[in-house]
């Protein structure tokens, strides 16, 4: 740790704002979440931020880092701060509510309308379905389903930056882990909602989603299969 | 380094820069190719005097150039052929690494045959 004080640079205000400076003490296992709970319990009562779990799972504190879309409750201060210094803003290609909160309706939207949807075909009275663990169709639905919602490859997705209706790299990889699901029933409605200018075929394969996705899942992986679904069932004249 | 850049500096964004601008370098390069063969409808001494203009040492380096862009587009394609077809691993950056090693190497190779057949 070579200072004691970090430079945090906090944006403040809604579309149009501004940075705003603070000195933070450098802590051990700092977290970005970390200090910025400290900005906001001493020095800035103001500000508005989103956290809730803190440990990984809710997806809800997901921030703008020294340019780059992390996780801030499990992202260390060591890994993202360049010279002592922090830049924190919101979440990139979401409107901003007020300095660290976004507006994520949009990006849940699109998973509503990419069909993210389960469409059960058994009721309550049905036993089980049992879905062999070695199934291919498993295996690529256990690949793409930890996805924690946090809007990471979301804002890291230039498509979306250029064509505001990409559906995006989280609600496609939704898309994928039902496509695979043998359950599922409406596999056709769906590759037809993602089969769009909007949908997976639009994806450039710059894989800012891959790289930046904090669960490790490949988005990049999702998408490729749909490509592939969506072209094997225009084939077959199901599109 | 620019905040801008640093979320996209990565292996696959490089290589998807790489892949795009090459094929724009290769679509403003075309155009100027067939200017150049179509000389030849204009008889022998049209076409003669381009390829005499294309002996100058100037246009043999950008020769290598042209080379280089059409081995980076042609590697970046069949990288993107077998990430979207084949299944995936986690090899891709292995695949880029490997398309651009193969672009050095056919720019290499034009260029040591230009310097040994010259």
């Amino acid at each position: 740790m070579s200072a004691s004080l970090l430079q945090v640079r906090v944006w403040r205000g809604g579309a149009t704002g501004a940075f705003r400076s603070y000195e933070v003490p450098r802590r051990e296992s700092q977290t970005v979440l970390d200090v910025v709970t400290y900005i906001q319990r001493r020095l800035e009562p103001g500000l508005a931020y989103r956290f809730a779990c803190r440990v990984g799972m809710c997806g809800s504190c997901a921030m703008t880092v020294n340019g780059v879309a992390r996780w801030t409750c499990r992202t260390h201060v060591a890994k993202a701060v360049v010279h002592d210094t922090l830049e924190i803003a919101p979440l990139a290609n979401l409107p901003v509510i007020r300095d660290l909160v976004t507006d994520m309706r949009e990006f849940f939207d699109k998973w509503a309308r990419a069909k993210g949807r389960f469409v059960p075909t058994a009721t309550r009275r049905d036993d089980f379905a049992v879905v062999c663990p070695d199934r291919p169709e498993r295996r690529a639905a256990d690949a793409a389903i930890e996805c924690i919602g946090c809007g990471v490859c979301y804002a890291s997705c230039d498509v979306v930056r250029w064509n505001p209706a990409y559906l995006g790299p989280a609600a496609l990889n939704r898309a994928w882990t039902l496509v695979n699901d043998v359950r599922d029933g409406d596999h056709r409605t769906r590759l037809a909602a993602v089969a769009g200018d909007a949908g997976c075929h639009a994806c450039h394969t710059q894989m800012g989603c891959t790289e930046r996705c904090p669960k490790e899942i490949a988005p990049t992986a999702s998408i490729a299969g749909l490509k592939r679904a969506t072209a094997r069932a225009a084939v077959k004249g199901e599109l | 380094m620019n905040r801008a850049w640093r979320a996209r500096n990565h292996p696959a964004y490089w290589a998807f820069l790489v892949h795009r601008l090459s094929g724009l370098a290769l679509a403003v390069f075309l155009p100027a190719h067939f200017l150049v063969l179509g000389q030849a409808l204009r008889g022998e001494a049209g076409l003669e005097g381009a390829l005499r203009w294309t002996d100058s040492p100037l246009v043999k380096v950008a020769e290598i150039a042209i080379v280089v862009l059409l081995a980076a587009h042609l590697t970046g394609g069949v990288r993107m052929l077998a990430l979207e077809f084949l299944p995936w691993r986690d090899w891709q950056k292995s695949l880029a690494a490997l398309a651009a090693g193969a672009t050095v190497l056919f720019g290499l190779a034009f260029a040591l045959a230009l310097v040994g057949g010259g």
